[in-house]
């Protein structure tokens, strides 16, 4: 009999390779796949096991990974244009223009960048009124909404220092009266706004350092609580099943609750 | 040898302890150490030497400016107004948040262009959410003739150079 193409795949799980990469073993019996989940470093962070009515379209709407799948978006363009932007005065207004009309794709990568942010703007702004609306904040789940709400402001706030990085008109008079809104508040206000923009006005210095915050700080600082949003989401007992829900589901859903209070 | 055996559990009081001793000498260390690492954060990342354009501008000859006449300079964002009582200067930095703002001739106002706030020409609010009105700057005539305005001090309104 020929070799199908899940035959090959299962001889290659048996290789010695993949067994020192994939701890798991071959077989798919539910342990087996359970294991594939539990000791993967990236999928850990999630249930082992999801009750198959919980992947559909109408609990979720799938706002949380698809507000993920721009965050992945957002690095794997915003890397490439790292390449060609300089954050400096004379030349960073120069490097975007060259991005839209002298780099090969740059249009591409700009755009979709551009257009990612402000659908990871608007996929938070959804996920949350679904959450909300859902009434899936509500204890055991109301630390992972206050961690949405950290993420949110970080979305916010590479959205803002994203924003001046073209160094155009726009950018620097969005970021003159965004940073003077800062200066707003009461004692410390001016302080803030000295620290923000590293002087008094938007100048090299706040182009620079608006570049490392969007770059570096904050992309960081946002994998770091979207891995402690996805495991919270195990630890409160998985995704939220409303109580008008089919009874079999929240009855399924007592063991896991009383796992986590273990 | 017995009566020093029986001091040593009540030296050991359970309130402060050696090992408690330590505890709170090394909790006090980490909180000097994470207090020194915030001061320093912050200093740190205040500039000490900042490459911005000096406060004072040399705005030229008085001559060039005709009475009744606002002219704005946009790099300085200050207006040179020559009115019929003498010169003056006004920050065309909107009070409101930090918008350039426009002088309109065929209104005789000044308007801003980002949240709708307007001024006289002497710098007093019409309407907006400007929470001050347009302050006016220091002005004098240097040695060589020529009209200086020093963008960091504010003056009290209505006082004209005369030349």
């Amino acid at each position: 009999m020929a070799k199908t193409i899940a035959n090959y795949f299962e001889d290659l799980r048996g290789t010695r390779v993949w067994r020192s990469v994939f701890r798991s073993g071959t077989g798919s019996s539910t342990l087996h796949r359970a294991l594939a989940v539990q000791q993967n470093v990236f999928l850990h962070l999630f249930s082992t096991k999801v009750r198959t009515r919980m992947l559909g379209f109408s609990v979720t709407w799938y706002l949380g990974t698809l507000t993920f799948g721009t965050f992945l978006i957002l690095v794997s363009t915003g890397i490439p244009l790292m390449f060609y932007y300089h954050p400096s005065v004379p030349q960073a207004y120069a490097d975007t223009k060259d991005l839209q009309f002298v780099v090969s794709s740059g249009l591409f990568l700009r755009n979709l960048h551009r257009w990612s942010a402000h659908a990871m703007v608007f996929l938070v702004f959804a996920h949350m009124f679904k959450v909300f609306y859902r009434g899936a904040y509500r204890p055991p789940r109301e630390f992972n909404w206050v961690i949405g709400v950290i993420l949110l402001l970080i979305t916010l706030l590479l959205s803002y220092t994203g924003y001046l990085l073209p160094w155009d008109q726009l950018a620097f008079w969005a970021i003159t009266v965004g940073s003077n809104i800062a200066s707003a508040v009461p004692v410390v206000g001016n302080k803030v706004h000295f620290l923000m923009l590293g002087g008094n006005v938007v100048n090299a210095n706040a182009l620079l350092r608006f570049y490392v915050l969007h770059c570096m700080v904050l992309p960081l600082v946002a994998m770091l609580f979207v891995a402690v949003h996805f495991w919270r989401i195990r630890k409160d007992g998985g995704l939220y099943a409303h109580k008008s829900e089919p009874k079999t589901l929240v009855a399924e859903s007592v063991p896991a609750a009383a796992e986590r209070t273990k | 040898m017995s009566e020093k055996k029986q001091l040593v559990p009540q030296e050991a009081t359970p309130e402060f302890n050696r090992r408690a001793f330590f505890a709170k000498l090394g909790l006090g260390s980490l909180s000097i150490a994470a207090a020194g690492t915030a001061a320093f954060a912050y200093q740190f990342l205040s500039p000490n030497v900042l490459f911005e354009p000096s406060p004072i501008v040399n705005a030229g000859k008085p001559e060039s400016y005709p009475v009744d006449s606002v002219t704005l300079d946009m790099n300085s964002g200050i207006y040179l107004i020559h009115a019929k009582e003498g010169f003056f200067a006004l920050s065309a930095v909107c009070t409101h948040l930090g918008c350039l703002t426009a002088w309109k001739p065929e209104l005789g106002i000044i308007a801003c262009p980002c949240h709708g706030s307007k001024f006289k020409r002497e710098g007093q609010k019409i309407e907006g959410p400007a929470p001050k009105p347009l302050p006016w700057l220091q002005t004098w005539v240097s040695d060589e003739g020529d009209l200086m305005v020093d963008r960091s001090i504010n003056i009290r309104p209505m006082q004209f150079v005369r030349t």
